[in-house]
């Protein structure tokens, strides 16, 4: 049996609420599919599955605000499940088989998720074969206590007419709440931004680097480039910019990484890339394994990306495990941008906009278009010469883009 | 029944002369007692009705004197030891404990200590730290002895009578907050049992374990708290050893909550003793976790304010109730 829990979409997520199953037990799952909408901080969003099997068991009802970790449902291997393919009609008949055996099930498994239940609350409910892992609890600390079983009693055998009419309210309520959420309130999305920032000033030693990039190379290639590309897939130097950034990575893998009480670098390169919201506020979409990915599917992400991301219509997946971040201020705004490190990653790169400027290269004062990209380092985790010498890869790239 | 108004310390003064009438063989002994009529008064008077063999003056020697007590009881008299205040028994507490607590067992059951020690206790009349202390728990700890705890004007009149056929040693703790308070008692109220705790108010809601100095404030809490809708059962233990378990194991029984009130020190405090043998006994009936009010764990400060704040006070108990009811 796989368990299925709730996610962590971010270092300062501590609970989500379910909001809806997409699926229900005995549907088959592959990797990737969505099993549930999941309201966050950061607005509802999709959870995906990354196993492959068929749902055995859904353990938590709709509506309800769970921690991260928490166990949301039973998955089944796939191997277990071949026989009840093939025989659909033996399904029906072996339900009430099953159905008595999931609440032995679950509460072992609310042993492991301690479920607080007072000790009379769960007698009363183990007396009465009750699953008490989804009752509210209404006791000190949200503990379930006897008043919640009875009132859990009292409904489950309560007449069906009034069962139906709850349900339909239910679901009243839930389609509410996404019409509510699916663009979640600036305030949420601003308390979240509040909650990682001041998180990382209190906790993060900053150093700051910068350096000044000529990007005449660079662009002459971005322009060579898109001469022979259709419109819609012309590359921008975002692309070019997150890809040397994840070449560069590769070069001084210190920095992307994570600080738990020491240094650990992570294999995977992923790259979280902020967007702006019009409304005000960011989110981090997470660019996985950018080092693999050529500068042109690169761009197609961003293509894709950005406006899901500003229409909250993000996958869960797409917005955890990031392991560096990029803030890019693109054209026509300030010169230089120095981040706050997003914990607990370790570094955050900042572009600037790229301005034509006088610059001395080889006794020759020119013209050029001039980047300046900053890094802002997690001092724990690294020394500026660490950073320097990521600077200087960036600009090895970038004066090289056709390696890229 | 007819009811007469006293103060405690006539209740506590009726039960000695009470038992000073009954049996020849009692006497009492202490600091004070005799001529000065005791140090709060509550022996005055005594010394001219019954003479100077049978109220004791006895010079200021703690060891001293509880030892003589000890040795007349087991030569077959039956002495109240007056220790003027648990204060000053920590010098007696040697003889306490290695000697009234232990001969039964060191003379391989051929002498018991047939003693009564009568002492005041806890706080309240800014008396500052070393002469407030509420230390039933420390005697409580001790196998042997029987403890007392008379936190009504019924068991300051009748435990004394009881405690005096006791064929071991019993440590009767009265309280001098309470001496000048007046109550209403039955007016033929005489010896009190001492083997059982007492539901002192019936509820359904919580029940609500308590002795000495909490008793009355207890009972006013639960009469605020059922003007609110709350019934609390109140429950005076009464015995602090040997405990009375059942009553109170029944009450959690019937409302599944606990609230202990002492003014003792929290650590180590009778709540500790209760909550234990609640755990191990009835623990499947709990449906909110146990909770106390004890005595801060500080000095007994001298400030009235400050010594108020440093034990539970009624309006405490009412929020601590109302938390637990989850209001």
């Amino acid at each position: 049996m796989i368990e299925f829990k709730m996610p962590s979409l971010g270092a300062d997520m501590e609970d989500g609420t379910l909001v809806e199953w997409r699926k229900k037990p005995g549907d088959q799952v592959k990797r990737g599919d969505i099993l549930a909408d999941v309201d966050t901080q950061k607005g509802l969003i999709e959870i995906e599955v990354f196993d492959e099997g068929v749902i055995d068991t859904l353990l938590l009802e709709e509506g309800v605000k769970v921690p991260v970790g928490t166990i949301m449902a039973i998955i089944r291997p796939l191997g277990e499940v071949t026989e009840e393919k093939d025989i659909p009609s033996a399904i029906s008949s072996e339900e009430p088989e099953k159905s008595e055996e999931v609440p032995a099930k679950t509460s072992e498994e609310k042993e492991e998720r301690r479920v607080k239940i007072t000790p009379l609350a769960k007698r009363i409910a183990l007396e009465n074969n009750l699953d008490y892992s989804v009752i509210n609890g209404t006791g000190p600390e949200g503990a379930i206590v006897k008043k919640d079983v009875e009132k859990a009693l009292a409904e489950a055998v309560g007449p069906s007419k009034e069962m139906g009419g709850f349900t339909e309210k239910a679901d009243e309520a839930i389609v509410e709440v996404k019409k509510e959420h699916k663009t979640p309130p600036i305030k949420a999305i601003r308390t979240a931004v509040a909650a990682a920032m001041s998180k990382s000033n209190r906790e993060i030693p900053h150093y700051y680097l910068e350096k000044k990039i000529d990007m005449t190379r660079a662009l002459e290639w971005l322009t060579e480039t898109n001469s022979g590309l259709p419109v819609q897939k012309r590359i921008l130097p975002a692309a070019l910019f997150i890809k040397s950034v994840a070449s560069s990575l590769v070069d001084v893998p210190e920095l992307n990484a994570e600080w738990e009480d020491e240094l650990v670098i992570k294999n995977e390169i992923n790259i979280g890339f902020v967007v702006s919201l019009r409304s005000g506020g960011i989110v981090v979409p997470s660019l996985k394994n950018a080092d693999l990915k050529s500068v042109g599917e690169i761009m197609e992400w961003l293509n894709d990306i950005i406006p899901r991301s500003r229409s909250f219509n993000l996958r869960s997946s797409e917005l955890s495990g990031s392991t560096v971040t990029i803030t890019n201020l693109g054209e026509g705004g300030a010169d230089k941008v120095f981040g706050i490190v997003y914990p607990p990653q370790v570094a955050i790169i900042g572009l600037g906009s790229v301005a034509e400027e006088p610059f001395a290269k080889k006794g020759m004062v020119g013209i050029h278009p001039m980047l300046y990209v900053t890094l802002s380092g997690d001092h724990r985790a690294t020394d500026g010469l660490v950073g320097s010498r990521f600077l200087a890869a960036m600009d090895k790239h970038l004066q090289n883009p056709q390696a890229l | 029944m007819e009811m007469v108004k006293m103060t405690y310390r006539e209740a506590l003064k009726q039960g000695i002369r009470e038992a000073l009438l009954n049996d020849e063989r009692v006497f009492l002994m202490g600091e004070d007692v005799g001529h000065y009529g005791g140090a709060f008064a509550v022996s005055k008077g005594l010394l001219q009705e019954f003479g100077a063999e049978r109220i004791m003056d006895v010079p200021l020697s703690e060891s001293g004197f509880v030892g003589a007590g000890i040795g007349a009881a087991m030569a077959g008299m039956k002495p109240i030891v007056e220790v003027m205040t648990v204060n000053f028994s920590l010098l007696a507490m040697d003889q306490i404990i290695n000697n009234a607590a232990t001969l039964l067992h060191m003379s391989g059951g051929q002498l018991n200590v047939p003693l009564v020690i009568r002492m005041g206790c806890g706080i309240g009349r800014q008396l500052a730290a070393q002469h407030s202390h509420s230390w039933e728990p420390y005697f409580a700890h001790v196998p042997g002895l029987v403890v007392l705890s008379a936190g009504t004007h019924e068991d300051a009149r009748g435990m004394l009578l009881t405690a005096l056929k006791s064929p071991d040693p019993v440590i009767l703790f009265e309280y001098t907050f309470m001496l000048n308070m007046e109550k209403e008692i039955a007016s033929d109220a005489g010896a009190m049992d001492i083997t059982k705790a007492k539901v002192r108010r019936d509820g359904k809601d919580i029940t609500l374990i308590t002795y000495g100095n909490g008793v009355y404030k207890s009972l006013e809490a639960a009469e605020e708290l059922s003007s609110q809708g709350i019934e609390v059962e109140v429950i005076d233990l009464r015995i602090l050893r040997p405990m009375d378990e059942e009553t109170f194991l029944a009450s959690v029984a019937k409302t599944h909550r606990a609230l202990v009130v002492e003014d003792a020190w929290r650590s180590g405090g009778m709540a500790a003793e209760v909550f234990s043998r609640i755990i191990e006994k009835v623990f499947f009936e709990l449906d909110a976790p146990l909770q106390r009010l004890c005595g801060v764990e500080v000095p007994i400060p001298y400030p009235r304010h400050l010594e108020e704040a440093s034990v539970p006070q009624s309006q405490d108990i009412v929020s601590t109730i109302r938390k637990m009811m989850g209001l």
